[in-house]
């Protein structure tokens, strides 16, 4: 590990880095440290849902018959592709193809929106509220909990979309670029447990 | 090779007026050093507000009667006490130490981010306001103790929607977001700083405590933050998580309360462990007995501490198996525990002790932690912890911990890094009557709680039995005396650093490399990044801890 800091110092560059913080190295281990703790909130929110839902004799609200998977389903397959779409576009990045970044950036976004349409769409169309039971109490909680971190993403996605426009900026990679494209796949990992817990466990 | 020379003109970066001014202490410094020191005087100062507090609680129970404040005075306090003492002294001041030394010890120029840093410590005086500010609020503060149990925190007969229960959990929230991004910061830069040579088995002990603690704090605490957002809910938008006449599920919030709040005691004691490692090699003059099995000891409390909390439940209906298994596993804790204390007695054994009031706080936090971990394995029997379940026996448990062991701790760090981090000796003499007055302050206010718990007195209350009244009076009258044994502290810290004598680079003769360098440090601790040769504790032994000492500071005389 020490081997870091001896390394550094064959390039000037690096004797700079080795002066200083915020290296490029020490943020994305950084940010993928503050993804496992930020992971736990999720598991913690995904353990009390089984427990209240194993638990529970009247899980339903009165009235309520459950919910419809059809829509939701879509908005997976549009959340789960756009992991791969991001994907293409930090490859044209490490490729400089700009255009290529941006268009397939662009893309993410469009699909990101898309989703968060989608559930808007869901939630103002159901029979229930937050505040009916259990089940519509840890149903908003786990879909907005969620949702707020897609929406994070999308702004996280537009400003480095923004960046991209400074000259010279994404020249020899971004650490901006490649953590947003790690919280968006983090972002659609939980969905696809949350999509199971919620919607096909009924 | 590894004469990496600095760019002299990133030295002084981000450092608004001198860099001896006092004003950096007010501003937004990115230096771990001013961080540190930021936190430390702030923690302080909520030390005294919760001291403040604590005098009145103890103030009331001196007769049997409720007789000096309200009761719902008296809920508030004891609530308020116990979340000061916690989210805005002993985690701050913790910061504030490992912040302050950990750069240091590593070889390291500052820490992995320093305006995340910085960001963090800024937080503390917001979420203090916060807390503070909920006297002000209609129904006054919160009454539901620190562990805001529901269904008594879901109460809210003031019905505002700011109500005390809810800045209590805004505050208790931002203390997490701060906390979350100290931990970030602090692991991110132990794993990726070193300095060259400094391999994990070379780090000193304080370090691989400051990590283990760290890492609980990040998987530990978001199961609070969770648990805490749908009290939240519970209290300001009508969900019925919580809520038992809703269906809801209060077990349900005390497991995610204590998967955090027990191991949060790791949190806090380990950074002790890890100053008692560094102190009693000091002033003993032998190297650390079993440096890498106290290192690995630390990781194995990491591990355990994720498996023990049901230990507070065993009263909260828990099915037998479950009282058995955490039974087992809180006992487990015992053996690392154990094997640390023993390494401690084995390095004080036979050496040169130097009795300072450094090595006494050390020495007096050891026996009372000691102490306390005794009456711990008697809790961690079931049949015992549900006789004594929420009685003073509990708090007079925990209080030898939390003061016994942590604040003797921080006194003890206090002490030996002073000349360090001001670069002036302290009074000896005002340093010893310190530890005299806290010592017999401390004991004489917890030990009573032991029968008193034993005879059956239940905490959180104003009013009580009066065959109770004579060890009551006894742990009254040794809070005053803590009360009082501040005084000398505040008078050495504050008259030492305007005038006392200056200090050497290293005046107890230590090995480590944050007293290789001036005291204080300059801006970025090192000219060259030290390069390490040698294992810690190398007492009695004549190797160099690192091959460049004497270039450490070439920028010294530049400046």
């Amino acid at each position: 590990m020490s081997t870091t800091n001896l390394d550094s110092s064959l390039t000037d560059e690096a004797v700079l880095q080795a002066s200083g913080h915020d290296e490029p190295d020490n943020r994305m281990f950084g940010f993928i440290v503050f993804l496992l703790s930020e992971s736990v909130i999720f598991l913690s929110f995904f353990v009390g849902y089984i427990v209240y839902k194993t638990a529970a004799t009247d899980w339903l609200p009165l009235g309520v018959e459950g919910l419809d998977v059809r829509e939701p389903a879509i908005n997976t397959v549009v959340l789960v592709s756009s992991s791969f779409v991001i994907y293409f576009a930090e490859r044209y990045l490490h490729a400089n193809n700009i255009w290529g970044f941006r268009i397939f950036w662009l893309l993410t976004m469009a699909m990101g929106s898309y989703f968060l349409y989608g559930q808007a769409v869901e939630w103002s169309g159901l029979e229930f509220g937050i505040t009916d039971g259990l089940f519509g109490g840890t149903f908003y909680l786990l879909t907005g909990f969620h949702g707020l971190h897609v929406l994070t993403g999308v702004l996280l996605q537009l400003i480095m979309l923004g960046r991209s426009f400074i000259p010279g900026n994404y020249d020899g990679g971004e650490f901006g670029v490649a953590a947003t494209s790690l919280f968006w796949h983090f972002v659609d990992v939980i969905w696809i447990v949350l999509f199971l817990l919620i919607y096909i466990w009924q | 090779m590894t004469n990496v020379l600095v760019d002299e003109t990133s030295n002084n970066l981000n450092q608004p007026g001198e860099p001896e001014s006092w004003r950096r202490f007010f501003s937004f410094s990115t230096d771990h050093k001013v961080i540190g020191i930021q936190y430390i005087v702030t923690a302080f100062f909520f030390f005294l507000v919760g001291g403040i507090f604590a005098m009145v609680i103890r103030g009331e129970l001196i007769t049997p009667e409720a007789d000096l404040v309200d009761r719902t005075v008296y809920n508030a306090m004891f609530t308020l006490h116990g979340t000061v003492m916690l989210f805005l002294w002993t985690f701050p001041v913790l910061s504030g130490l490992a912040n302050y030394l950990v750069p240091l010890m590593i070889g390291a120029r500052d820490m992995a981010f320093p305006r995340l840093n910085a960001v963090a410590f800024w937080m503390v005086p917001i979420f203090g306001v916060v807390l503070m500010g909920s006297f002000l609020a209609p129904g006054g503060p919160s009454q539901a103790g620190w562990w805001a149990y529901p269904p008594v925190s879901l109460q809210n007969p003031s019905g505002a929607l700011i109500n005390g229960q809810f800045l209590w959990l805004l505050a208790v929230a931002l203390s997490g977001v701060s906390s979350i991004m100290g931990a970030v910061n602090i692991v991110t830069t132990i794993v990726r700083m070193r300095a060259p040579g400094m391999t994990f088995f070379k780090m000193p002990i304080f370090v691989w405590a400051v990590m283990s603690a760290q890492i609980i704090q990040l998987f530990g605490l978001p199961a609070l933050t969770a648990g805490a957002v749908m009290l939240l809910f519970d209290l300001s938008l009508g969900t019925s998580f919580f809520d038992p006449l809703k269906g809801g599920d209060p077990i349900l919030f005390q497991h995610f309360f204590w998967f955090y709040s027990h191991p949060a005691v790791y949190v806090i004691i380990l950074p002790i462990f890890g100053i008692f490692s560094e102190l009693f090699p000091v002033y003993a003059r032998k190297p650390l007995f079993g440096y890498k099995v106290v290192a690995i000891s630390s990781l194995i409390i990491v591990g355990l501490s994720a498996v023990v909390w049901v230990h507070h439940m065993f009263a909260s209906g828990t099915p037998g198996w479950m009282r058995m298994l955490f039974m087992f596993s809180t006992m487990l804790i015992a053996v690392p525990t154990g094997i640390k204390v023993f390494a401690w007695v084995a390095t004080i054994w036979g050496g040169k002790l130097r009795l300072t009031s450094a090595m006494l706080f050390a020495l007096g936090g050891l026996i009372m932690f000691v102490f306390a971990g005794i009456t711990g394995i008697m809790l961690a029997a079931v049949p015992v912890d549900i006789h004594v379940n929420n009685t003073y026996f509990v708090v007079g448990h925990f209080h030898y911990v939390i003061y016994g062991a942590t604040v003797m701790g921080v006194y003890a760090a206090l002490y030996h890094w002073f000349p360090k981090m001001t670069g002036r000796m302290y009074n000896e003499g005002l340093g010893k009557l310190h530890f005299v007055l806290t010592f017999i302050g401390a004991n004489l206010n917890f030990f009573p709680m032991h029968p008193l718990g034993l005879e059956g007195m239940p905490r959180r209350v104003a009013s009580y039995d009066p065959e109770f009244a004579f060890w009551n009076v006894i742990a009254s009258l040794g809070a005053f005396l803590l009360g009082i044994s501040t005084l000398p502290f505040i008078l050495n810290m504050v008259g030492s650093w305007i005038q006392g004598e200056k200090a050497p680079n290293n005046p107890w003769r230590a090995i480590g490399i944050e007293w290789l360098v001036s005291s204080p440090p300059s801006h970025e601790n090192f000219e060259v990044l030290p390069v390490v040769v040698a294992s810690p504790y190398g007492y009695g032994k004549s190797d160099p801890l690192v091959s460049n000492a004497d270039d450490l500071e070439v920028a010294h005389e530049h400046h």
